[in-house]
């Protein structure tokens, strides 16, 4: 087959993942996903858990050590038939504390320290490094069996550079979706389902090529049975020490990988689809490896002597001459790595900027939180950590030359990863587990693995010396790395399992039992292991001293402007209280934390609220409560924190209904002298001007000019009495709406053309997104424009900048259009950005250019019978307010 | 030497009208339009009368009479306030306020009014 | 820490749950088991394994994804009902 066919082939099929994942980002962004969230999904996602080592190594595995792959898929299969409620109770912690990671469950688990974030992460990275490098080895042994097999017997490109371009085309895939934006809750629904798809061919490719052994080259199911019997079985012998340790392995890692964490907990839809997935994706697991040994057996028969049982699923339809299935297991095998690299990656690369690059950042520039746009500075991070990723997994595919057969390679990276078990388990279920006991434990296990399994895996005399092998670390006999304390009898993968998980083990217990917990970590330890009683747990802030604003603006620049302000409106809401900003309370202060750590993870989280916050988290108080907490627990009812919410809200209305009621009466009598101070300054002059010109003996440009206030000062009457009047039977609901089909885009043309009579001197930038402003509204195109043009009037009479800009910004969202204006003026102080509504509420009266400070109430009243709103917008750089208006009105408000 | 009479008005047609009226009566007026800028003129320039709206931006009529009599040099000056409503006329008074108009008020009224208190000697103590 | 006095004794459809759970609990038992099974068929500490075993393996597997599938529903229904299962 030629060899720039497979690379064509290779480039559409990532156009067409590259496609799927598009057009379901698209459903996902519109909120439609339908049947995408389906448990059938999820459980096609956690496929990645079948690699190219599963696809190609398999076979290879079966050939060299008989049934001892299955290992591999029994581990995972037990976990998933019966340990459901250990996933579904990480799941719920990953949802309930916004778990980003497996790092970041462990950070945060144990009092969010980063340190433990930070050794999880190297641990990941460095047992993903071997994993990665397996993957870009197997597409290069696939591409290279091609190139063999090609007449011309010409190799296009050396391996070295297929690796390089396949590492470089699946970072630049990654980075494009997995980095796009800045979920809150950290799913990338896009990347879940090419994955899916390409489970999918995964399966469709194996059962293919092994229909075809079994039927096409094998005489049926009988004569494959005969076949195996009849290999040699010398091959097929099991140490029982072996299988059972690695039946553990394989259960083991399947919830400590890092990829295996992102689809199981972090991009979980619904804790529902674990109990479908719960026999599904074993039964994936199965159909994957029914194949397998009749490939191995069949291919041992066939192919020569000395060809490379790892690429079997290629070389045996290739030699059959079956190019078109050939090239379906390419794909297959292509889904697999690629599927594995691109999950993978992303999950460390969440890691490394959560854990390591972010905490660095805010360490190198403290005032970072306040300041800086965090949103793109995490954003770079990840796709810097992707590019670093991938390139590690590069590095370490040269440097062990691609010698190794993929099975081994594997077994050491879930070795790694395993040791992540321990602190994990003991973490959800035993209360008693604390940092130290954790950090031990990992560190322990981290360098007994490293010691006895990383490096040596590199070879003899490459990472460690020779005569370490033989004579021990430092000459000590007992610290032989593949005879520790003189444990001979075991092969060295059993070895190392054994001797790292007994010493994590005892380290982390140790350790656990010998100190004493900090408080947010004692805090954090009760919320996780009794997930399931709810949220019940004493408060993890006190009552913040932080100006809530200040609180929005760090929202904004991690979570993105829009999803910020909604969260507050609904916090503010919550609490009683209109608009968007919410008083700290601890309640709201843990809500964002939680929010904001599902952007940038539980430590960094925390670190920046404290910033802000700028005290301690945890009073004395709250350690007593955590001391009598069971106690306290035990009476706390669901509805009694019902009912105090309930109670919150109401105290929260009525506070705010009576500080309005008191101002309201205050406002009455302002308001009445108001008016009279309005209408009498008009009459004024009026009166003065037209007693002057009644005498007479004036010159006739005297004439003209007195006459001119005279009129002038009359119109201004006129006015203010139409305002009153427009106001009053606004008010009353008296008015008569003209309802209709009118252009967002027109109604903006109309009132910035009206607006710009207001201090016509002033030459104000309008910064306009028109694309978005197409859209057509049924509302009363007169009023509504009535109200862009005091608004686009008051940023013309108010903004102070030096050089004015108005911007406005449309957006459409569930049969809503908000359009807000925002100048880049000094803004509206806090305390009056309620009082602007009111009539009359002219903030300075420096520019009394006509107005009597009627305009924003009125605006609010046609807002209401348009059944929209009017709002402060607050935490823009400059006075901002938005308009809120249904798409469309149907009923003609009374 | 003509009488020099201070007017402290926002409203610029007002202002206008007054300044108008005053000058044909063969008096020199100068005119702030708010309360800083008051001040400053009637150190540079001393008047002989004060005539002050009640509602002004930045400080309010009240406050610069409260600033004017707390200043042993204007102490004594007559001021004369504009108000628009009766109930400022007590608090008005109590800042020590001489004479009051209430807006809108007759030509010939105020010209009237302003005679009287040039006339007048000095307030006593 | 339990919610205050939960009730004694369960309906029959709760209490039938109850027992579905704890059999999906007691299956990886089972899975261990039989899966370690074949180990212990010959004295030898060296077990040599043919395709007798591998229909074995197969079936077993089959029959553990046959008994997860089974408890299934039961196990997502009534979420939020009982959730004190710890």
């Amino acid at each position: 087959m030629p060899f720039n066919l497979l690379v064509l082939a290779c480039l559409l099929y990532v156009a067409f993942l590259f496609a799927v994942a598009f057009v379901v980002e698209g459903r996902a962004a519109r909120g439609r996903l339908g049947w995408l969230r389906s448990p059938l999904v999820y459980t096609l996602s956690l496929s990645i858990y079948c690699t190219a080592w599963t696809f190609y190594g398999a076979v290879g595995y079966a050939a060299r050590s008989g049934l001892e792959y299955l290992t591999i898929y029994f581990g995972p299969t037990l976990v998933f038939v019966g340990w459901w409620w250990l996933l579904r109770k990480l799941v719920r912690i990953g949802r309930q504390h916004h778990v980003t990671s497996i790092a970041d469950l462990i950070s945060s688990r144990y009092g969010k320290s980063n340190t433990l974030g930070v050794i999880v992460t190297v641990l990941a990275v460095v047992a993903a490094t071997p994993y990665i490098a397996l993957q870009l080895q197997s597409v290069v042994l696939s591409f290279g069996v091609f190139a063999s097999a090609a007449p011309d017997g010409s190799r296009p490109l050396e391996a070295g550079q297929i690796a390089v371009w396949v590492a470089v085309g699946l970072a630049l895939f990654t980075i494009l979706f997995g980095t796009r934006n800045l979920d809150a809750r950290e799913q990338h629904h896009g990347i879940v389902t090419a994955i899916a798809v390409e489970a999918v061919v995964k399966l469709v490719a194996l059962f293919a090529v092994g229909s075809f052994v079994v039927w096409g080259i094998a005489g049926g199911v009988a004569d494959v049975i005969a076949r195996i019997d009849a290999a040699d079985l010398s091959a097929w012998q099991v140490q029982p020490g072996r299988w059972t340790g690695l039946i553990f392995l394989s259960a083991a890692a399947v919830i400590t990988l890092p990829r295996m964490f992102q689809v199981m907990v972090v991009e979980n839809q619904d804790e529902g689809h674990l109990a479908r997935a719960s026999w599904a994706f074993p039964l994936y697991l199965m159909a994957m490896s029914l194949f397998i040994v009749p490939i191995a057996v069949v291919g041992l028969d066939r192919l020569p002597e000395g060809s490379n049982p790892d690429m079997f699923v290629l070389t045996l339809p290739l030699a059959e001459g079956q190019a078109a299935l050939a090239m379906l297991a390419f794909l297959g095998g292509f889904s697999s790595a690629t599927s594995m690299v691109i999950v993978e990656s992303i999950a460390l690369a969440t890691m490394i900027s959560n854990h390591v690059m972010i905490p660095l950042w805010l360490k190198l520039r403290p005032g970072a939180a306040a300041e800086d746009d965090l949103r793109s500075v995490v954003l770079m991070a990840r796709r810097l950590a992707i590019a670093i990723v991938l390139a590690l997994g590069y590095g370490y595919y040269q440097l062990s030359s691609g010698s190794a057969a993929l099975a081994s390679i594997g077994l050491i990276a879930f070795l790694g990863v395993a040791q992540v078990l321990p602190a994990m388990l003991g973490g959800i279920f035993w209360r008693g587990a604390t940092r130290t006991g954790a950090m031990l434990g990992l560190l322990t296990g981290l360098a007994v693995w490293a010691y006895t399994s990383f490096l040596p895996s590199f070879g003899p005399g490459a990472a460690l010396a020779e005569r370490v092998f033989t004579d021990g670390l430092f000459g000590m006999d007992w610290l032989r790395p593949h005879a520790l304390f003189g444990t001979e009898a075991m092969d060295p993968i059993t070895h190392a399992l054994f001797w790292s998980m007994a010493l994590n083990l005892l380290a982390f217990c140790l350790g656990s039992l010998f100190t004493f917990p900090g408080p947010v970590e004692r805090l954090q330890g009760a919320a996780f292991v009794n997930v399931f009683e709810g949220s019940v747990g004493p408060q993890r802030w006190a009552r913040g001293q932080v100006e809530p604003e200040a609180l929005l603006g760090m929202a904004q620049r991690i979570l993105g402007e829009e999803p910020a302000l909604s969260l507050f409106q609904s916090a503010a809401r919550a609490q009683g209280k209109e608009g968007f900003l919410p008083d700290p309370t601890p309640t709201f202060l843990d809500q964002l934390e939680a929010r904001l750590s599902g952007s940038v993870g539980a430590a960094t989280a925390h670190a920046m609220i404290s910033q802000l916050v700028g005290r301690a988290t945890v009073t004395v108080e709250d350690l007593m409560a955590v001391a009598s907490e069971s106690a306290q627990i035990l009476e706390y009812s669901a509805q009694l924190e019902a009912r105090e919410a309930e109670l919150t809200r109401t105290a929260g209305a009525l506070r705010e209904a009576n500080e309005k009621l008191t101002q309201l009466s205050l406002q009455k009598d302002a308001f009445l002298s108001q008016i009279s101070h309005e209408l009498r300054t008009p009459m004024t002059s009026i009166r003065a001007f037209s007693e002057i010109l009644t005498e007479g003996d004036l010159p006739p440009e005297m004439v003209a000019r007195y006459g001119g206030i005279i009129h002038d000062e009359a119109k201004r009457l006129t006015r203010l009495l139409d305002d009153l009047l427009d106001l009053s039977v606004l008010e009353n609901g008296a008015v008569q709406l003209n309802l209709g089909l009118a252009s967002l885009q027109g109604m903006l043309d109309t009132a910035l053309t009206a607006a710009r009579q207001t201090r016509p001197d002033r030459d104000f930038q309008v910064v306009r997104d028109l694309p978005a402003e197409a859209i057509y509204l049924r509302t009363d195109a007169d009023r509504l424009t009535q109200v862009f043009i005091n608004l686009i009037s008051n940023a013309r009479k108010y903004c102070d900048a030096t050089r004015p800009e108005l911007r406005i910004v449309v957006r459409q969202r569930s049969g809503r259009v908000t359009v807000d204006f925002i100048d880049n003026g000094k803004g509206i102080p806090k305390d009056s950005q309620t009082l602007i509504f009111e009539k009359f509420a002219r903030l300075t009266d420096a520019n009394r250019a006509g107005g009597a400070g009627l305009g924003l109430a009125i605006c609010r009243e046609i807002m209401t019978n348009l059944g929209g709103l009017v709002a402060y917008l607050p935490g823009q750089k400059g006075a901002a307010f938005r308009v809120t208006v249904p798409l469309r009105l149907e009923r003609v408000a009374a | 030497m003509a009488q020099h009479v201070l007017l402290i008005e926002d409203e610029p047609n007002i202002a206008e009208a007054i300044r108008f009226l005053l000058t044909r009566a063969g008096l020199r007026v100068s005119h702030a339009p708010e309360g800083l800028a008051a001040l400053a003129l009637l150190r540079q320039d001393p008047p002989d009368l004060v005539i002050l709206d009640h509602m002004l931006p930045g400080m309010s009529g009240l406050e610069i009479l409260t600033a004017l009599r707390a200043d042993p040099a204007s102490q004594n000056l007559p001021v004369m306030m504009l108000t628009a409503r009766g109930r400022d006329r007590e608090m008005a008074e109590q800042a020590g306020a001489d004479r009051f108009m209430t807006k809108p008020f007759s030509n010939a009224e105020i010209l009237a009014e302003v005679r009287a208190m040039l006339g007048q000697p000095r307030r006593a103590g | 820490m339990r919610r205050p006095k939960p009730p004694l004794f369960l309906a029959r459809a709760p209490y039938r749950r109850r027992r579905l759970r704890d059999a999906a609990r007691l299956l990886p038992v089972l899975g261990a088991f039989l899966l370690l099974l074949p180990l212990l068929w010959t004295p030898d500490s060296r077990v040599a394994l043919g395709s007798g075993d591998v229909i074995y393996f197969f079936l077993v597997w089959l029959l553990l994804i046959g008994l997860a599938a089974a408890f299934a529903p039961g196990l997502s229904g009534g979420d939020g009902t009982d959730d004190e299962e710890d």
